[in-house]
């Protein structure tokens, strides 16, 4: 089985490949990701190297360790107003955009328009918006990948357990796939958004909750095609467990489609989250996200760089998991398979 | 066929009851009471700082607003009374301003579903057309600009295009092409021609209906291309073209019929998607409908608004799957219905 598969998933491999639509949504993807993994060298009030009275520092490396357990932060630099320090620093390497996301500076410029100083502008509390977006990249992108998580576990499991046991497992669970699929999804979103107090885990857990009946019916389908061939028989005749048989050779052959609706659902829940942030119900007050700072430009429509930038970002994000999603499904699509 | 129908109109029923009673467990589990909220408007969020006599009094009060409105009783219970009422037509009253639901539905309802209706109707004018248009030119250079334009169209949001039209064009710094919300101009004055309000109604909705329309469309134009393509390439296709049928024939009877399969089942989708995008519509542009006033009802806690609201989009949901559903057996005569389902 593992050459067969090792087969199977080097020809899907090479088939994404070679559609260029597809290498530009894994590239932007990647990219995505490393904008969100380095994020505090990037943006932040925090500086990598600091020489102070002599003396070499390197906050950001010493706040990492600091927030790991490692190390203690060094008294003169606990709590230390580091653009006051910057004063009479004798050298200091800055993060390119040396503002963090949330420092509020209302005694500069406040709605500053984009120039050399703010690359993106601020926004109405003087928050760089540059900073913001690099910040909030690293928000969207945990939401998108957490919440996908949510749903394949929700669906496989119970998509599984109906398809491979069949009978009255079977029908329970498929009367609730039937009431959730008549749920008003959105409505529901904003219902319990507003209702509950705002926190990205809320966030996280309705659309992880809301968004897996998809993956369950294919699950359950594919459970059902497979689940009386021969291999599953021969692996059940040597005594494998159920769960085994589960887990172990029945799913593999159904994962790779479920692949290409996680990549369509980090696209549905990033776009959610931005929605409801839009709409001021999504994440806490003091977060900047790409949704909140769209949100500041209802407010103030003369600061369109608060509108433009963010949601240029999130369209992009959201085309390339689209792009991705969308080239993984013709690789994976037999029928396509025609030059 | 009927008695398909007829069991699956049955089925509606237990859904239809889970899926509220859900929403109402939801809603009044929920941190925060609607009568703190009621209390906190006129008296102060906190109750720091007053005597204990009015303390008392307010927390009297606070129990016989609670009382009155039904808060008091076990969830099941007042579930079970709100079925009740809905079954005899009975909406309940608004916890804010004490309207009859009824009435504040449907003074919103006209706008929200002329701006819907008018979109589903431009969506499957453009994109059905252009669907068949783009298979048949599969490959050139319309279809691919038509392709990667709709693509896009698919993952802009929609948020983002309203704001944008707001700020660029809605009176801003920028341009004054279009206002920037509502419904009517300030000097409206029921005097004038219709003409001259139906224009009114079409320079405030202009916006907001080709916000509505791009996302529809999107949706539906993906589906119809790759549907066309799918069955251009079956050899019922080659066989007709075979035989000699002429090319418009093979087109739209062959393919095209084949291909509204799955385009009738996305309308199923359509329509709750429609639903959740008024709200943001009609939030952005002003626009007083009833995506607009769910959003306000849930953010003021009127639960019964909101459940009246969530209870009218979850039945139009399980109606629109059970439509799709006839409406497939209609067109695709493979499928049959009845017993021996999977």
């Amino acid at each position: 089985m593992s050459s067969g598969a090792q087969n199977y998933r080097g020809r899907v491999w090479a088939e994404l490949r070679r559609q260029k639509r597809a290498v530009w949504g894994l590239s932007m993807v990647v990219t995505l990701a490393v904008i969100a993994v380095f994020a505090d060298f990037i943006a932040g009030g925090t500086p990598l190297y600091l020489q102070v009275d002599g003396q070499s520092h390197f906050p950001l490396f010493r706040e990492y360790a600091a927030r790991a357990g490692i190390a203690k932060l060094p008294p003169e630099l606990a709590g230390a107003d580091f653009r006051e320090l910057n004063r009479r620093a004798d050298a200091a390497i800055w993060p390119p955009i040396p503002y963090a996301s949330t420092a509020v500076d209302i005694t500069g410029e406040v709605f500053a328009p984009p120039s050399a100083q703010h690359w993106l502008g601020t926004d109405a509390l003087g928050r760089d918006v540059a900073s913001g977006m690099i910040h909030g990249t690293r928000i969207s992108l945990t939401i998108g990948l957490v919440v996908v998580a949510i749903q394949a576990t929700i669906g496989i499991l119970l998509g599984g357990l109906a398809g491979y046991y069949g009978g009255w497992i079977d029908i329970a669970l498929s009367r609730i796939f039937e009431l959730m699929l008549g749920i008003p999804t959105f409505f529901l979103i904003i219902t319990v958004a507003a209702i509950f107090p705002p926190s990205i885990y809320a966030i996280m857990a309705i659309l992880g909750l809301t968004g897996w009946i998809g993956i369950a019916r294919f699950i359950r389908g594919e459970f059902l095609k497979v689940r009386s061939l021969d291999f599953v028989t021969a692996a059940r005749a040597i005594g494998a467990s159920d769960t085994r048989v589960m887990f172990g050779h029945i799913l593999p052959n159904a994962v790779a489609p479920v692949l290409v609706s996680m990549a369509f659902g980090v696209a549905t829940a990033i776009l959610t989250e931005s929605a409801l942030s839009f709409l001021g119900i999504g994440v806490p007050q003091h977060l900047v996200t790409w949704g909140s700072i769209l949100a500041e430009s209802r407010a103030s429509t003369f600061a369109w760089w608060l509108a433009v930038f963010p949601g240029a970002a999130i369209f992009l994000t959201v085309t390339a998991y689209n792009l991705l999603g969308d080239g993984l499904r013709d690789a994976l699509d037999p029928k396509l398979d025609v030059r | 066929m009927l008695q398909y129908v007829a069991q699956r109109l049955l089925l509606l029923i237990p859904t239809f009851v889970g899926i509220t009673f859900l929403a109402y467990a939801i809603m009044l589990l929920a941190p925060g009471d609607p009568v703190d909220l009621f209390f906190a408007g006129g008296l102060g969020a906190g109750t720091e700082g007053v005597d204990s006599d009015r303390l008392a009094e307010v927390k009297a009060d606070k129990e016989e607003l609670r009382r009155e409105l039904g808060l008091d009783r076990a969830i099941p219970v007042q579930y079970a009374l709100w079925l009740g009422r809905l079954l005899q037509g009975e909406l309940g009253t608004s916890f804010k301003d004490r309207q009859p639901v009824w009435d504040k539905i449907r003074a919103r309802l006209p706008i929200t579903i002329i701006i819907n209706v008018l979109a589903i109707i431009l969506t499957y004018l453009i994109a059905i057309p252009l669907g068949i248009y783009s298979a048949v030119r599969s490959g050139s250079v319309f279809d691919q600009i038509s392709t990667l334009t709709v693509f896009m169209l698919y993952s802009l949001p929609v948020f983002w295009i309203g704001t944008l039209i707001i700020i660029f064009f809605g009176g801003g710094d920028f341009f004054a092409w279009f206002p920037p919300g509502g419904l009517r101009s300030l000097d409206y004055d029921t005097s004038w021609s219709l003409w001259q309000k139906l224009s009114d109604y079409a320079y405030h909705l202009a916006m907001p209906l080709l916000c509505t329309t791009y996302t529809a469309f999107a949706a539906l134009s993906r589906f119809m291309r790759t549907s066309m393509l799918e069955n251009a390439r079956q050899d019922y296709i080659r066989t007709a073209r075979a035989k000699g049928v002429s090319e418009p024939v093979v087109i739209l009877k062959h393919m095209l019929r084949n291909s509204l399969i799955p385009v009738i089942t996305i309308l199923a989708g359509l329509l709750p998607a429609l639903i959740g995008g008024s709200v943001i519509i009609e939030t952005i542009f002003s626009i007083p409908g009833i995506g607009q006033l769910g959003y306000q009802s849930v953010l003021a806690r009127d639960y019964p608004v909101v459940i009246a609201l969530f209870a009218a989009s979850s039945f139009l949901t399980i109606l629109g799957i059970l439509i799709s559903d006839i409406a497939l057996a209609w067109v695709d005569p493979r499928i049959h219905f009845g017993k021996g389902r999977a």
